[in-house]
């Protein structure tokens, strides 16, 4: 005869969801009550078996393979969202640099150009604008020689309007470069040749390129390991003309 | 895959049919990848994704024929289970049935109360698991639990006495 008090916490029992004092309990009455020790069993087999009989169905390999591509091909994009702010971090700090840099360039070419001007304009006030005095480019190109490590070709200007003044050394950021000055009608333009370096590569990208800094035309290029600038209060076209006659004496 | 073989193993007994077990539990990862922000780490992961898996039953075309199929519950069943008893000279033959025999009488137990015994029996959840899982009370846990082995015990020894007098 199965005890009214115990049998109904059977299930209980077996499922290990009494309290620790009623399984000492049940413990104890089984080893005491047949009946329920039989019930006990008989309910243990059961569950054993639906244990190892519920687990009937397998997934298909095929199937599996599907599901872990969908739950891959899940995480691709969620793997990307998670980087989306790491990205637009990192976008704006491209921007911020990219900005950076471009308004650091704008202002070292401003630099630059700023100086040559003041030499420009230095060496117009000054009673003795040039070193070497000659509109002889077979004068004033040797004068350079041993002054300056590299070496320039100058113009043929008979015929063209521009007449060569003469030459002196320059120096733009401690480096030596030539000076030559030119008279085109009533105005003066500076030409100043130096080594292209790359800190001045940079703040001219181009090789060809035209500003106008505090009223003076400028022309820029670089050619042969040379850099180039024509300075000068003349018509853009005069710098311009002057400055194609001294890349093709370059060329 | 997380508990992959035993989500199908429990989509195919609730489903009864395999390309059916396969959607569902291909729903269930799909709403497991989409939510799981709404998992709390800490919480239990198996409760969650089996609780995923069967509310996304119940809403399907075999879930909802099921849960029509079902007999209403009792407040009474947690006292039914205590008053009933299956002492039947049938019993003992259940220690003689083969696996394949409970299969078939597992395939008798309504939807309803097979899931309670599959996650207790098969997937060996406590009852707050199972409450969890189920989002039912741990007192309806056990009855639905009780049933379910009534249940079982009755298919079972249907099928044995038809093995004897066969």
């Amino acid at each position: 005869m199965l005890d009214d008090n115990w049998r109904p916490k059977l299930d209980q029992y077996l499922d290990s969801e009494l309290s620790a004092e009623d399984m000492r309990g049940m413990d104890a009455h089984l080893r005491e009550c047949a009946a329920c020790a039989s019930e006990a069993l008989r309910r243990l087999q059961l569950k054993r078996a639906t244990h190892l009989a519920g687990q009937r169905y397998a997934p298909s390999a095929e199937f599996r393979r599907r599901i872990e591509r969908q739950a891959a091909a899940r995480n691709r994009p969620r793997r990307i969202l998670l980087l989306v702010p790491v990205l637009a971090a990192a976008m704006l700090l491209l921007a911020s640099v990219v900005t950076l840099g471009r308004w650091y360039e704008r202002t070292r070419s401003q630099q630059v150009l700023a100086e040559l001007a003041d030499i420009h304009v230095a060496d117009l006030a000054s009673p003795t604008p040039a070193d070497v005095v000659s509109s002889d480019r077979h004068t004033v190109k040797p004068w350079f020689q041993g002054k300056l490590p590299f070496t320039f070709d100058l113009p043929e200007l008979e015929a063209t309007g521009y007449k060569l003044v003469g030459g002196r050394i320059a120096y733009l950021e401690h480096e030596p470069g030539a000076h030559l000055l030119y008279d085109v009608g009533a105005h003066h333009i500076s030409v100043f040749i130096f080594r292209d370096r790359p800190e001045i590569e940079r703040v001219f990208p181009a090789r060809d390129s035209s500003r106008r800094v505090l009223s003076f035309h400028v022309e820029s290029w670089a050619a042969g390991g040379l850099r180039y600038f024509v300075f000068g209060d003349a018509s853009l076209e005069s710098i311009r003309g002057l400055s194609r006659l001294l890349k093709q004496a370059g060329a | 895959m997380p508990l992959f073989d035993s989500l199908y193993n429990f989509a195919h007994w609730l489903t009864r049919n395999r390309e059916e077990a396969e959607d569902l539990v291909q729903e269930t990862y799909a709403k497991a990848l989409r939510g799981f922000g709404s998992f709390h780490p800490g919480t239990n992961f198996r409760a969650w994704i089996f609780r995923i898996l069967r509310n996304t039953f119940l809403t399907s075309r075999t879930g909802l024929a099921a849960s029509r199929t079902v007999p209403l519950e009792t407040s009474n069943d947690q006292e039914q289970a205590t008053a009933i008893s299956h002492e039947t000279p049938e019993s003992i033959l259940l220690e003689q049935a083969g696996q394949q025999q409970i299969q078939t009488a597992l395939e008798q137990v309504p939807v309803i109360f097979l899931e309670v015994l599959l996650l207790c029996d098969v997937e060996e959840m406590s009852y707050q698991e199972i409450a969890d899982t189920l989002a039912v009370p741990i007192g309806t846990v056990m009855s639905r639990l009780y049933r379910a082995r009534k249940a079982l015990r009755a298919a079972l020894e249907s099928k044995m006495r038809e093995a004897k007098h066969a």
